[in-house]
């Protein structure tokens, strides 16, 4: 908990989110999200115990629907904003080795 | 501009056209220097107007929002205007499909005038972290709106809608609407459908309204808010009469005031505007009680380890994939990867990376589910209150407005600025901005005012009431 945030961490991190950092982003985020996280240490202080976690407030069960098909967004239209379609599927670069 | 009440009546009864108005509005709009729109077409509000005035002219009756000027903030989805959350990532993209709080605008023959700037994904208390640039505060434009929803409150402040939608999942309608002089309310968590909304942390974002007064805002929240069949966690509940519960007498209400909200971070003059607004709803014959509300202290903590994990998941599904900005790579991890860091800004990355920190693991029982705990703890500190009073009074903001740039490097400092409007957020619960006071230097002050969950009609009163004793009444930019 206490172990300080370094450059190492902060690049498996943003792997895990999928999100490349370049250059200067790595040092700066290093120094705001150790602060940040310095902040954040304060909830180890509260006494917790025997006490439940609240996930969501005020839903207390939701609700079922009746399993019936229903109309959807046409293919074409869910298509429409894609960067990149082919034979009415989104095409995403090649992820298996050949 | 009369307020929208007046306006949309004045619309039904046919003395004034839908056109008229948004001529009238289409021309402040062009004219404006906050940047508030992100997406304007002066020709779709002409046909929405004309659509309004065509419909009365056939006879037919006209919805309770007849012809009046609204403007959305661009986290949700309308099928006719592009929608972007203020984010390079969705530059460009059209929704197939309307939110259901927009479509019910739509029913009540609202008039479109476009979609509103915002910090991006609803990021920000300052509106500083748009893709699009900054808002800036109508009353100095030199000064930031408050955020997320900085567009919306900026463009009812300056005249450019008679009211407007956003989103609140911290603070993100009331502090801005502090900030920039106007009514901002955030319903209960589960009034207002968030079927079309873009998700920011789906256990707090609510859908609200902004209006340059009570009644306005009351109005629109009575044709948004109401069950949903597209969002299994809006409530079916009834939607009350809120335009209604504006009048009536608050003589006897017991007002609790938190000891937490008016201690070390508080300015001395917001306190001082803020104690005056007190004395005058004492004055109208509420009763003021001292309450604790002791882990107000945790509720920044809380937030931002329980937001930003909800952030981190929920803006998983921008992946160059199905919509937005994609950027070429070699292989899939590597398009991912430099799509995102392309396509979302600075703070929008620091919070994935945060949410992302304490979920993973080793890591999310000390951060995610510690602070899941303490937001029982935060609630509890509010069920205790509401057993002696019938709603919380305080500051919705620390400070009035800040110069643009002021606190861009800092984000903890940001953040620790959300203090007020945090706390009844993590527990679900109604808020309301009215405005209470102009500061020396003219810059507007709110008043906060939280009641029981599914009490907005409670909410309402008090806002009202306060509203026509405010010193900040009839004040605008």
């Amino acid at each position: 908990m206490s172990e300080s945030l370094d450059r190492d961490r902060v690049l498996h991190i943003a792997k895990l989110a999928r999100v490349t950092l370049h250059g200067a982003e790595v040092p700066a985020l290093t120094e705001q999200l150790g602060k940040i996280l310095g902040h954040v240490a304060q909830l180890q202080q509260v006494d917790t115990e025997g006490v439940e976690p609240t996930a969501q407030v005020g839903v207390e069960r939701l609700p079922f629907r009746d399993d019936v098909v229903r109309p959807s967004v046409p293919r074409e239209v869910a298509l429409s904003q894609a960067p990149e379609t082919a034979g009415g599927g989104f095409v995403v670069p090649a992820f298996i080795e050949e | 501009m009369s307020s929208l009440v007046e306006v949309a009546d004045s619309v039904r009864r046919g003395e004034v056209s839908a056109l008229e108005l948004a001529e009238a509005t289409i021309a402040k709009i062009a004219a404006d220097q906050t940047n508030s729109f992100l997406d304007f077409d002066a020709e779709r509000t002409r046909a929405m107007a004309r659509a309004v005035d065509h419909k009365r002219a056939r006879g037919e009756p006209l919805g309770p929002l007849a012809g009046v000027p609204i403007g959305i903030k661009d986290v949700l989805c309308t099928k006719d205007a592009r929608t972007t959350c203020g984010s390079k990532i969705l530059e460009g993209y059209r929704p197939p499909y309307d939110a259901t709080a927009v479509a019910r605008l739509r029913t009540a023959d609202a008039v479109f005038t476009g979609k509103l700037n915002m910090d991006e994904f609803a990021m920000g208390s300052s509106n500083e972290n748009s893709a699009y640039g900054p808002v800036k505060n109508p009353w100095d434009l030199t000064r930031v709106p408050g955020g997320s929803s900085g567009g919306s409150a900026a463009a009812v402040a300056a005249g450019l809608s008679l009211g407007t939608l956003g989103t609140d999942t911290g603070g993100s309608i009331r502090q801005p609407a502090a900030l920039c002089g106007i009514v901002g309310v955030k319903p209960t968590y589960g009034r207002v459908s968030r079927y079309g909304l873009v998700a920011f942390a789906s256990s707090l974002d609510q859908v609200g309204t902004f209006a340059a007064d009570v009644r306005g805002a009351a109005r629109m929240l009575e044709v948004i808010a109401g069950h949903d069949k597209h969002d299994s966690t809006s409530v079916a509940r009834g939607v009350d009469e809120w335009v209604a519960a504006c009048g009536k007498s608050v003589a006897g209400l017991r007002l609790g005031v938190p000891r937490e909200y008016f201690e070390a971070g508080l300015d001395a003059e917001v306190r001082a505007s803020i104690e005056a607004a007190l004395e005058l709803l004492r004055g109208l014959g509420c009763e003021l009680v001292p309450i604790d509300m002791p882990h107000t202290q945790h509720a920044v903590a809380t937030y931002y380890v329980v937001a930003t994990a909800e952030c981190s998941s929920n803006l998983a599904r921008f992946d160059g994939v199905r919509y937005g900005l994609r950027v070429p790579s070699g292989d899939l991890e590597s398009m991912y990867g430099e799509t995102r860091d392309r396509g979302f800004g600075a703070e929008v990355k620091r919070r994935i990376l945060l949410g992302t920190y304490v979920l993973s693991a080793g890591y999310y029982d000390a951060y995610y589910t510690k602070a899941q705990k303490v937001r029982t703890l935060i609630r509890r500190d509010f069920d205790r209150a509401f057993e002696k009073v019938d709603a919380i009074v305080g500051p919705t903001s620390p400070s009035v407005a800040w110069p643009l740039g002021a606190k861009v490097d800092d984000p903890l400092q940001m953040y620790l600025a959300d203090v007020y409007t945090l706390p009844a957020s993590l527990a679900g619960l109604p808020g309301i901005s009215v405005p209470a006071a102009p500061s020396a230097a003219g810059l507007p002050i709110g008043l906060q005012i939280v009641t029981p969950a599914w009490t907005e009609d409670r909410l309402f009163q008090l806002a009202h009431a306060f509203e026509q004793v405010s010193p900040a009444r009839g004040k605008r930019p």
